[in-house]
């Protein structure tokens, strides 16, 4: 299932996608900290299932659920208990998860998500990878090629079947592979970080021990990669 | 007066270091940013926006273990919405062990 996370708060996100990593059904395209952003990432793409959380501001859980004509399954996410009801009252609301959420309740909100009536077949968001010259990557979306300045992408993270490409402007999920990608990426500024990380390198902001820093983005560096990496760097 | 722990993170992480160091590195940007703006809503006598601000600042709390803390929260928050304050001083008293716990860390 290809789900998407809102939440305003960045500690609920980061929790839900690692609950969702235990999981093998369970590929997370994106996380939102608004259900503004949700909306127009809905507007481009399908999901088979939404964590949503209720108490936001300005744009509430229920709000955003009144937007989507065809909502697709909605696990709410919450602290509060009080809103059960109200929930139960929207037919696409599968589950219900008060945090904190613990991993045997939310496996438990999968199953039932997954066993309710499967989600006709999403057309691929994209299929393949191609570079043309060296600052070019194209990108199959919706049968059209876009193209992505390569030098904008910071880092490349792998999904499931999916990986998601982050420039600096946008993020593109491409049906691929890392290693398509990494084939079509100049090796002099890309580099695999861990086997499920492509980084950019120019844009590291600071490293730690086993992960770098890179705009906003935590990204974990393996032990077998971190020799590497250091030696791609102008060390003092 | 009980203090946080990180047995939900641990149990979360399975182990894996590498997430715990970045949920605890997120919870140490957002828990002073969340912190400032109730103080700030709460100097202001804005009440809606400070329980909304608490309902917010419960999750960590809840993330950190501190389940009597948690019920003077809520507590807390449901009197914000009817503009009462009572319950403020255990609440503030949450936050700076919290703050404390995090410069710990």
């Amino acid at each position: 299932m290809n789900c998407i996370i809102i939440d305003d708060e960045a500690t609920a996100r980061t929790i839900i996608e690692q609950l969702c990593s235990n999981i093998p059904d369970i590929n997370v395209l994106e996380a939102f900290p608004n259900a503004i952003q949700a909306i127009k990432y809905l507007n481009q793409y399908e999901v088979d299932l939404i964590f949503l959380d209720i108490h936001m501001p300005d744009f509430t859980g229920f709000d955003f659920i009144q937007t989507l004509k065809n909502p697709p399954k909605i696990i709410l996410t919450t602290s509060d208990a009080k809103f059960a009801i109200e929930a139960f009252e929207y037919d696409c609301i599968v589950d219900y998860l008060v945090k904190p959420i613990a991993l045997p309740r939310f496996e438990k909100a999968i199953q039932k998500a997954a066993s309710l009536k499967a989600v006709p077949d999403l057309t691929p968001v994209s299929e393949t990878v191609e570079s043309t010259n060296n600052n070019d990557l194209y990108v199959n979306i919706d049968r059209r090629l876009v193209k992505i300045n390569m030098p904008d992408i910071y880092v490349i993270e792998a999904k499931g079947d999916y990986i998601n490409i982050k420039t600096e402007t946008t993020n593109h999920v491409v049906h691929s592979t890392l290693k398509k990608i990494e084939d079509k990426l100049p090796k002099t500024t890309f580099l695999k970080v861990h086997r499920s990380y492509i980084i950019n390198t120019t844009k590291i902001v600071d490293i730690e021990d086993n992960s770098v820093l890179i705009k906003q983005d935590i990204i974990p560096v393996s032990r077998a990669n971190r020799s590497e990496l250091m030696k791609r760097l102008n060390l003092l | 007066m009980e203090q946080p722990n990180l047995s939900y993170i641990d149990e979360l992480s399975g182990g894996d270091e590498a997430f715990k160091k970045k949920l605890i590195a997120i919870i140490k940007k957002e828990f002073p940013e969340e912190k400032e703006q109730y103080f700030k809503n709460f100097g202001a006598q804005n009440f809606k926006a400070t329980a909304e601000n608490v309902h917010k600042l419960k999750h960590k709390i809840s993330i950190l273990g501190l389940e009597k803390s948690y019920k003077i929260a809520e507590n807390f928050e449901a009197g914000l919405k009817e503009n009462s304050t009572v319950g403020h001083e255990a609440f503030h008293e949450t936050l700076q062990t919290i703050s404390d716990y995090l410069t710990t860390l």
